[in-house]
């Protein structure tokens, strides 16, 4: 089924039909309260992970990270680099599971594409003016489809956050739709830059927005802003795909970027898919961490879990 | 403006494998709390004039822990001639010591045994579990947190009390007897003894027959604290005893926490006497749900206002008032939402619903449930894998309830939720407002006004807008009608022991 059926079928196709009908849609959500979020969220995060459990998290988080380095100094060397560690994370342990992807900007897909190969491990790019988002849209596109041909797998795109907040929501719609469909076969993730967004409102919103324009995964930051991730942020993301899967039976993954550094974090997160969107999500095709250092620290505590005491921080590979 | 093109691909939903794969399960680990952070004795006396001492007659019963029906402890039970001990007791330590110490001296115990209760937080949590069969993660983040807060807040009171607004020359009472209920065993505890406490007065106090411990805890952690000996005094027993303390002539002040039925008793006692009373009750609190209101967070306020401590609160969310509309899609989301509720041990840090408190209780609720049934009302819970020894109930909800039905008007006290429904705001007064009772409610939208309109309209003492369950000690607690009389926590609290 067509994504047009499958919406027009869950009645969501006449919503996008004008700017005026879409803001009709997107603030007849139903509004999230501030306070009782923000509880929910610190109340799953009280969750005691342990023993047989945590194991399983550490490699299900391993599994969700996309190893990500966007530096205006990388160099192939630094790419090629993380590639290895992406595919074999810990040398001394091939009992590690390799990640779900890794994340460049696109100038470095083709080094990544190159050294990952056919290892399964994905090479995701950022694209369409990221992190600002501040260009036309033909230069967007060109951005994209300039990564795809490189070899991207997956593109990770920024909204345009002045349009979306002075209203002009169709535009955004129509700017994912357009990315979407210079994406070709690669999978698409929307970055909402939710530290932005400001309000829980505007992310519920956000994510109809996205999910209904075909975006795959939704995302909560670039990384290069504060805050970032934040665990409120990604119930209020997590509850808008359960409720879009109830709608239209399709499942849009979610990706929580930025900020998310120890195990303990990681474990929070997908307590929280776990319980609010359900095991379904439980999956590198439906949730992804972003992350540069989450690897180190997931990596220190699997060790410590088969060997029984913390190694430092020189037995784990820098990138 | 154009029209929005629609690619015309598939979607991720049509060819991601996730969707048809078996999803896997993250099963949690038991995490349980140490239980040996906490050494219970095999048996306890009673504690009197700063001392632990047998009881005259040498009565005793066991105090159990509901969820696994092992005996925790032997407790003594406290005849009338112990209770005329404790309360001589008291009366000698107000006239000698506390009744004549500056607010700032007595403020300075007050603020000491805040801290010990801080400090000894992880042992009074497991303790409370232990004996009450509540999950550890709420007497550990929730119980004793504002056990401490109150002891804080009122020991600011404490030599402020001209200032309280009551009067220019605020004078104690005298000896205040108090019995509290099993449901939040330190924290009435902490409601009674605190603004007792901060107004000059001293106490006796009787817990509940099947929570003892964490008071007999309190007695010593009084000691640990050097407070003077007979300030306060922790007699412990079952109803005999709580009668013998309301009825000692001694006596200038009752505080009673419990269930309506007892209060009536207690009124009748002390009718015609000098004593003050206050008495907080039961409830049968409307929890109140707009077509407008944050969904998600109502439902999760649903959740709390009923099956927060199983139940066993006096100011539950008992009834959910669900304007018609909405009412399939919060049911349908509540219900999944009760699916991933963990009943189980309570000291599982992982648990949310833990053990009904007796036996008694487990009786009462579901005989209350078949009832509902039986009239017709449509029951469901979640599946969900019971232990086989102690006392448990299944989060329960009942759809299809009116008015008329037994488990909308009396209070079940457990675990279980009825819903019904109403089609415009004056109806959901109307119908919030029609049971004996009016000790809490809760409002659920998105307008400010509607909230402020409801909350004058709503005969309860706590209106809660967009949340439930919410407790500080600057706020007063009471009901309305057959809920109880006079106010606990804040200022207001402090009325109760002053004249």
């Amino acid at each position: 089924m067509t994504l047009q059926t499958q919406q027009d079928s869950a009645g969501l196709a006449d919503a996008t039909s004008s700017n005026e009908a879409l803001r009709r849609f997107l603030h007849g959500l139903p509004g999230v309260d501030q306070v009782g979020a923000e509880a929910r969220a610190a109340q799953l995060a009280t969750r005691s992970i342990k023993t047989t459990a945590k194991q399983f998290a550490i490699d299900l988080a391993i599994r969700m990270v996309d190893l990500t380095t966007l530096e205006g100094q990388d160099t192939p060397g630094k790419v090629r680099a993380i590639c290895a560690k992406a595919m074999r994370p810990d040398p001394s342990d091939a009992g590690a599971p390799p990640v779900a992807a890794v994340c460049v900007y696109g100038d470095m897909a083709a080094v990544a594409k190159q050294a990952l190969r056919d290892s399964g491990v994905h090479v995701a790019c950022v694209a369409t003016a990221f992190p600002s988002g501040r260009s036309a849209l033909p230069v967007k596109l060109a951005d994209t489809r300039n990564a795809v041909a490189a070899g991207a797998d997956e593109i990770d795109m920024v909204i345009d956050r002045g349009a979306f907040l002075s209203g002009r929501y169709l535009q955004v719609f129509e700017e994912i739709v357009a990315v979407r469909e210079a994406c070709g076969d690669a999978h698409l993730k929307v970055i909402f830059e939710t530290g932005e967004l400001q309000t829980y409102d505007n992310v519920r919103r956000a994510s109809w927005l996205a999910m209904m324009a075909g975006g795959h995964f939704i995302k909560t930051s670039t990384g290069k802003t504060q805050p970032a991730a934040t665990l409120p942020v990604t119930l209020v993301m997590l509850e808008a795909v359960r409720d879009f899967r109830a709608m239209t039976g399709q499942m849009v993954g979610v990706k929580p970027a930025g900020g998310i550094k120890t195990t303990k974090d990681a474990i929070k997160y997908l307590v929280m898919v776990n319980e609010v969107a359900g095991a379904a999500w439980l999956d590198p095709d439906c949730f992804r961490f972003g992350a540069s250092t989450l690897l180190n620290d997931l990596l220190m505590q699997r060790t410590k879990i088969s060997t029984g005491y913390y190694a430092g921080p020189d037995y784990f590979t820098l990138d | 403006m154009s029209k929005a093109k629609q690619p015309p691909v598939a979607h991720a939903g049509s060819d991601a494998p996730a969707t048809s794969a078996t999803p896997v399960m993250f099963d949690y680990a038991p995490a349980l709390e140490s239980r040996s952070v906490v050494e219970i004795a095999s048996s306890y006396g009673l504690y009197i004039d700063g001392r632990f001492v047998d009881p005259v007659d040498g009565g005793s019963f066991k105090t159990i822990n509901p969820a696994t029906e092992e005996v925790l402890a032997e407790v003594s039970e406290a005849s009338a001639a112990d209770v005329d001990l404790a309360v001589s007791a008291a009366r000698r330590a107000f006239r000698q010591s506390w009744g004549v110490m500056p607010g700032r001296e007595r403020a300075k115990y007050l603020f000491r045994i805040a801290r010990i209760l801080q400090e000894r937080s992880r042992e009074l949590a497991v303790l409370e579990s232990l004996d009450n069969g509540k999950p550890i993660r709420e007497s550990r983040d929730v119980d004793v947190p504002l056990v401490a807060a109150w002891f804080f807040y009122y020991a600011g009171w404490a030599d402020k009390l001209e200032y309280a607004g009551l009067g220019d020359h605020p004078r104690p009472l005298g000896v205040a007897a108090q019995v509290i209920p099993w449901n939040f065993p330190l924290l009435m505890l902490a409601w009674k003894v605190a603004p007792a406490l901060a107004a000059g007065n001293t106490v006796v106090l009787k817990p509940a027959e099947t929570t003892p411990l964490t008071a007999l805890w309190f007695a010593e952690i009084c000691q640990q604290a050097e407070l003077p000996a007979g300030v306060v005094n922790i007699i412990t027993g079952a109803g005999e005893t709580g009668r013998a303390l309301v009825a000692h002539p001694d006596v200038d002040k009752v505080a009673f926490t419990g269930s309506t039925d007892v209060g009536r008793q207690i009124a009748r006692t002390v009718a015609g006497s000098s004593k003050r009373v206050t008495l907080e009750l039961g409830g049968k609190a409307a929890n109140i749900v707009f077509d407008d209101a944050p969904i998600d967070e109502a439902v999760e306020g649903i959740v709390n206002g009923i099956f927060f401590n199983q139940g066993h609160v006096c100011c539950a969310g008992s009834r959910l008032l669900v304007q018609e509309s909405v009412a399939e899609e919060v049911l349908a989301r509540l219900k999944r939402r009760m699916s991933t509720l963990r009943v189980g041990d309570p000291l599982d840090k992982n648990t949310d619903v833990g053990a009904i408190n007796s036996a008694e209780q487990l009786a009462r609720i579901r005989e209350l449930s078949d009832v509902g049934e039986a009239e017709g009302a449509g029951r469901w819970a979640p599946p969900c894998e019971l232990p086989s020894v102690g006392f448990w109930f299944p989060p329960t909800l009942f759809t299809g309830v009116s008015q008329a039905h037994r488990i909308a008007r009396e209070e079940i006290f457990g675990p279980v939720l009825s819903v019904l429904t109403f089609r415009t705001p004056a109806e959901a007064v109307e119908k919030a407002n029609n049971t004996p009772y009016g000790l809490s409610a809760g409002v659920w939208t998105d307008k400010g006004s509607r909230i402020l309109w409801m909350a004058n309209q709503l005969r309860a003492g706590v209106v809660w807008a967009n949340t439930f369950n919410k407790f500080d000690p600057a706020s007063p607690f009471g009901g309305y009608k057959e809920s109880g009389y006079g106010r606990e926590g804040g200022r207001h609290g402090l009325e109760a022991y002053i004249r």
